[in-house]
C-alpha cells in the first residue's frame, strides 16, 4: 500500500518537476509581456532532442548538455526577435496564435532534421534503482530533483537579490514605469525569453533518459506546464513550482488509482476545474480593472 | 446587406454551380466538398473569434462529437443517422453552454485555455473508448439516410453541401447586419461600452460560443457520413489550430475571408500530403507570418486596398 | 429620481468615496465637482453599475440599484460616457450609434439570421434615427465614417449620440469637455443644453468651470472621496470650504 504511493509520488514528483520547469518559463515569458508562450513545450522537447544528437555526434556529456541548453535559448530569442517584437501592444489572440505558429515550424522542422523516432539518453549515473520503503527510485530522479531545486533556489536569488532581476520583476508590474526609471524592457523580454527556453530545455533533458524523447513531446508537455502555471497562479513563480509539482503528482495518483488510459487528460481536467472554481489559481491574487 | 455582398453571394452561388462541372475528375470533387466543408465551419468558428473576439482552440473537439455521434449512435444502437446527427449537436451544444457559462464570467482570455482543454479531454476519450469508438484506428460511419434513401454519391453529397454553405453565408451575413450582430461586433470592440447600452455580454459570449460549436459539430456528422470513417486525428489538436489558421488567414471577422480561408488551407495538405514534416512547418510560417504581416487576413485587407481606391 | 444615501466603496486600503448623500431631481442638469482624484468617475461607476459599493445605497425612482450590472441599468434608462472614450473602434461611427438601441430592437438571432419580414424596415429607420441623432450632436458629416478615422473630440460627441439612442431617463456624461479646445468645449456646452432640454435628466462631471455654472442647476462637490457641499451655482461659488480646497483662482 504505502510503497503502491510512494510509487506514484515519486514519479509524479519526477515528472512534476519537468512540469515546474515549463510552468517558470511560462510565467517568466507572461510577467515580462502577457504573452501566453505556446511554443514553450517545443524548448523542452528541443532540450532532449539536442542533447541526444550532441551526444550522439560524440560530444562529451557536459558539452552536449551545455549545448542543447544554449542552443534552444538562442532558438528562444530569435523567436522573441522575429514573432513577438515586431507585433507588440497586439490583441492577445494574436499573439497566441503567432506563438502557436512558431510551435509549429519549431517542431516540423526537428521532425525534418531528425525524424520521427524515438531517443534515449544514457541516465546521468547510472540506472541501479534505489529502494525505499518498498518502492523504486531510479538515480535520474534524484538528478531531476536536485537540479530543479537548485534551479529554483538560483532563480529565487537572481529576482530578489540582484539588480538585474529585480530590474525584470519591475518590468512586470509596470512596463511604463519600469522603463522611465531606464530599466532596459527590450533586455527584459530578451532575457526573459532565453530564459525561459533554457529552462524548458533543462527539464527536457532531465527527463529524457526516463520518459525518453521525440519530435512530438513538446505538445503535452508545454501544455501541461501551462496548466501548471495556471493552477499556481498565472505570472506567480512559487505557483509554478508549486503547481508544476502538483500537477504531476495528481496525474501520476490518477494514472495508477483511476485509470491509467486517462492519464494524459487529467492534467485538463484539472484546469478546467481551476478556471470554474479558482481561476486566479492557487497564488494569483484578486485584480480590479480602471475604467 | 450591402451590394458589394449580394454580389459576393452571387459569385458563390455560380462557383457553387459551376465546379461540379469542370472538375475534371472525382479527386477534385472531393476536394471541392472538403473545402465547402471546412467552410461552413469556419464560418461557425470565424463568428465567435473574428467578430465575438473570443478564441477557441479545440473546436475540433466539436467535430468530433458530431462525427462520433453519427458513427456510434448508428452503429452500436441502431439510431437513425439524422437523430444522431441531432444528438450530437444537442450534446455539444449543451457541452459548450456549460463550461462556457463559468468562464466568461472571468474577464480575459481564458476561452482559450479551457477549450485546449476541453478538445484534448474529447480527444483522449475518443482514442481510450474503443469497444465503442474503435479506438485511434477509428470506425466506419454508416451512410446518412433521407426518407429511407442512403446517399453514397460524390455527387449528392456534393450538392447537399453546397447547399448548405449558400444558407451558411447568407445567414451569416444577414446576421452580421442585425442588432444581434451589431452587438456582437460591439462586444469585440468595447465590452465595457456595450455592457452599458444593455448588451448581456456573458450572454452573447455564450451564446455565439455555443452557436460555433454547434455548427461544427453538424458539420462533423455531415463529413463522418460523407467519408464513411471517422478516426481520433479528425478531433486532434493540429486539427483545431488548423480551422483557426484558415479564420486567420482568410481574414478575421469577414464571411467572405473564411471561404477563401477554408479554400485555400484545405487544398494547402495536399499540396504538401507528401512532405510530412514541411506541412506543420508551413502551416506554423503561415500562421506567423499573416499575424505579422496581415493580421486582418487577405480579405479585409484586399478590400480596405480597394476601398481606398474608390 | 436619483436618490444615493451613505455611499461608500473601498479599493484595499483607498476609501475612494466615503459615505456621500445626494438626491437628484428629475429635469435637471446636475453637475459633480472636485479636484483630480476627488472621486467623481468612481461615483459615477457606482451609479451605473460597473463598481459595486462597499456600503450605502442608490435608488432610482425608489428602487434599489446598487450593485446592478451596467446592462441591468441600461434596461432602466441609465446611459453614460466614458472620460477615456469606449468606444468600439472596429465599427462604422453610425454603427456605434446604432448599437446604443440595442434594448429597443427585436434581438432575436434566429430571426436575424433567417431575415423576418420587417426586420430589414426596423433596421433602415435604425439607421434613420441613427443619423439623425448623429446630426444632432453636430457629427452630421462623419455618418459614414469609420470609428478609428474620427479625432477624439469627434468620438466624445459620438459617444454622446449613443447615449442617446437608448432613449435614456438619465444619462451621466463623465468630462465630456475634457482634452477638447476651447472651441470644441463651447460646442459641447452648446450640446449638454440641447440634451438637458430634451427631457433627459443630464448628471455631468466636469472641470471646466465656466461650463459647469453655465449648465448647472445644482451641483455637489467632492474632494477626497467625501461631500464638500452641494447647492445652486451662486451657493457653492460663495462657500469658503469649496474655495479654499478647489475653486481658488477660478471664483
Amino acid at each position: 500500500m504505502l510503497a503502491q504511493f510512494l510509487q506514484f509520488l515519486f514519479s509524479g514528483l519526477t515528472v512534476g518537476a519537468t512540469y515546474a520547469l515549463a510552468a517558470l518559463g511560462f510565467t517568466l515569458i507572461y510577467n515580462a509581456s502577457h504573452v501566453i508562450n505556446f511554443a514553450q513545450g517545443e524548448f523542452i522537447m528541443l532540450g532532449g532532442m539536442l542533447a541526444v544528437f550532441f551526444t550522439a555526434a560524440g560530444l562529451p556529456l557536459p558539452v552536449a548538455l551545455a549545448l542543447a541548453i544554449l542552443v534552444p535559448a538562442i532558438v528562444g530569442v530569435v523567436v522573441e526577435k522575429l514573432a513577438i517584437e515586431p507585433v507588440k501592444g497586439a490583441e492577445t489572440v494574436t499573439l497566441i496564435i503567432i506563438t502557436i505558429g512558431a510551435s509549429l515550424v519549431i517542431r516540423g522542422l526537428i521532425q525534418i532534421w531528425l525524424g520521427k523516432g524515438t531517443f534515449a539518453l544514457p541516465a546521468f549515473s547510472g540506472d541501479q534503482p534505489i529502494e525505499i520503503l518498498g518502492a523504486v527510485l531510479m538515480p535520474q530522479s534524484l538528478w531531476v530533483f536536485g537540479i530543479t531545486a537548485i534551479v529554483v533556489v538560483a532563480l529565487w536569488y537572481f529576482f530578489n537579490r540582484t539588480l538585474q532581476g529585480k530590474a525584470m520583476l519591475a518590468t512586470s508590474f509596470n512596463r511604463t514605469a519600469a522603463e522611465l526609471v531606464g530599466i532596459n524592457t527590450s533586455w527584459v523580454l530578451f532575457m526573459s525569453f532565453a530564459m525561459s527556453a533554457a529552462l524548458g530545455a533543462l527539464g527536457g533533458i532531465l527527463i529524457t533518459p526516463i520518459t525518453l524523447t521525440s519530435y512530438d513531446v513538446g505538445i503535452m508537455l508545454g501544455l501541461k506546464g501551462f496548466v501548471a502555471a495556471v493552477v499556481g497562479g498565472l505570472g506567480n513563480g512559487l505557483g509554478a513550482v508549486l503547481g508544476g509539482l502538483l500537477v504531476g503528482i495528481l496525474e501520476a495518483m490518477g494514472a495508477g488509482y483511476l485509470s491509467s488510459a486517462y492519464k494524459d487528460a487529467i492534467p485538463f481536467v484539472l484546469i478546467l476545474f481551476i478556471l470554474f472554481f479558482m481561476p486566479r489559481g492557487l497564488f494569483g491574487g484578486k485584480s480590479t480593472d480602471r475604467v | 446587406m450591402k451590394k458589394s455582398q449580394n454580389i459576393g453571394l452571387l459569385i458563390v452561388i455560380a462557383v457553387l454551380l459551376v465546379v461540379p462541372f469542370i472538375v475534371p475528375n472525382s479527386f477534385y470533387l472531393d476536394l471541392a466538398i472538403r473545402m465547402a466543408i471546412n467552410a461552413v465551419i469556419v464560418l461557425g468558428l470565424n463568428l465567435l473569434i473574428g467578430f465575438a473576439g473570443q478564441i477557441s482552440l479545440g473546436h475540433a473537439g466539436f467535430l468530433g462529437i458530431g462525427a462520433y455521434a453519427s458513427a456510434v449512435l448508428p452503429t452500436h444502437f441502431g439510431w437513425h443517422p439524422l437523430v444522431a446527427m441531432g444528438t450530437g449537436a444537442a450534446v455539444t451544444g449543451l457541452l459548450a453552454a456549460l463550461v462556457a457559462r463559468p468562464i466568461f464570467k472571468l474577464k480575459g482570455h481564458y476561452l482559450a485555455m479551457a477549450t485546449l482543454g476541453l478538445g484534448i479531454i474529447i480527444n483522449i476519450a475518443l482514442r481510450n473508448e474503443a469497444q465503442w469508438t474503435g479506438g485511434p484506428d477509428g470506425m466506419p460511419v454508416p451512410p446518412m439516410s433521407v426518407f429511407g434513401v442512403e446517399i453514397y454519391s460524390d455527387k449528392i453529397w456534393y450538392w447537399v453541401v453546397a447547399g448548405l454553405l449558400v444558407v451558411s453565408v447568407w445567414a451569416s451575413l444577414n446576421l452580421i447586419d442585425s442588432p444581434f450582430g451589431r452587438a456582437l461586433r460591439a462586444l469585440h470592440g468595447s465590452e465595457v461600452a456595450s455592457q452599458v447600452v444593455g448588451v448581456d455580454v456573458v450572454r452573447y459570449k455564450v451564446a455565439i460560443f455555443v452557436m460555433s460549436a454547434v455548427f461544427a459539430s453538424l458539420m462533423g456528422s455531415v463529413t463522418a457520413h460523407y467519408i464513411g470513417f471517422v478516426s481520433p486525428n479528425f478531433a486532434d489538436f493540429f486539427h483545431s489550430i488548423e480551422l483557426v489558421t484558415m479564420v486567420v488567414v482568410g481574414g478575421m471577422a469577414s464571411v467572405f475571408g473564411s471561404l477563401i480561408g477554408a479554400v485555400l488551407l484545405t487544398a494547402l495538405p495536399q499540396a504538401l500530403a507528401t512532405f510530412e514534416g514541411w506541412e506543420t512547418v508551413v502551416f506554423g510560417a503561415i500562421l506567423m507570418l499573416f499575424m505579422i504581416f496581415l493580421p486582418k487576413g487577405i480579405v479585409p485587407t484586399l478590400a480596405a486596398k480597394f476601398g481606398k481606391g474608390e | 429620481m436619483l436618490e444615493v444615501k451613505d455611499l461608500s466603496i473601498h479599493f484595499g486600503g483607498v476609501k475612494a468615496v466615503q459615505n456621500v448623500s445626494f438626491n437628484i431631481d428629475a429635469g435637471i442638469v446636475y453637475s459633480v465637482i472636485g479636484p483630480n482624484g476627488a472621486g467623481k468617475t468612481t461615483l459615477f461607476n457606482l451609479i451605473t453599475g460597473v463598481y459595486t459599493p462597499t456600503t450605502g445605497e442608490i435608488r432610482l425612482d425608489g428602487e434599489a440599484i446598487q450593485g446592478k450590472s451596467p446592462n441591468e441599468l441600461a434596461r432602466r434608462g441609465v446611459a453614460r460616457t466614458f472620460q477615456n472614450l469606449q468606444v468600439c473602434m472596429n465599427m462604422t461611427a453610425i454603427e456605434n450609434v446604432m448599437v446604443g438601441a440595442h434594448l429597443r430592437l427585436d434581438r432575436n438571432l434566429i430571426k436575424a439570421a433567417l431575415r423576418f419580414p420587417g426586420l430589414k424596415r426596423r433596421d433602415r429607420e435604425l439607421r434613420e434615427e441613427a443619423a439623425a441623432l448623429m446630426e444632432f450632436v453636430g457629427l452630421g458629416q462623419y455618418v459614414n465614417a469609420r470609428a478609428d478615422a474620427m479625432s477624439f473630440g469627434a468620438l466624445k460627441r459620438l459617444e454622446i449620440a449613443r447615449a442617446l439612442a437608448m432613449k435614456p431617463r438619465l444619462i451621466f456624461l463623465d468630462e465630456p469637455a475634457a482634452g477638447l479646445n476651447p472651441k470644441e468645449t463651447i460646442e459641447v456646452d452648446h450640446l449638454v443644453r440641447k440634451v438637458a432640454d430634451s427631457g433627459v435628466t443630464v448628471v455631468l462631471v466636469e472641470h471646466d468651470m465656466k461650463m459647469v455654472m453655465n449648465l448647472s442647476d445644482r451641483i455637489l462637490v467632492l474632494d477626497y472621496g467625501k461631500k464638500l457641499a452641494e447647492g445652486t451655482g451662486e451657493e457653492i461659488r460663495k462657500n469658503p470650504d469649496v474655495i479654499a480646497a478647489y475653486l481658488g483662482a477660478h471664483a
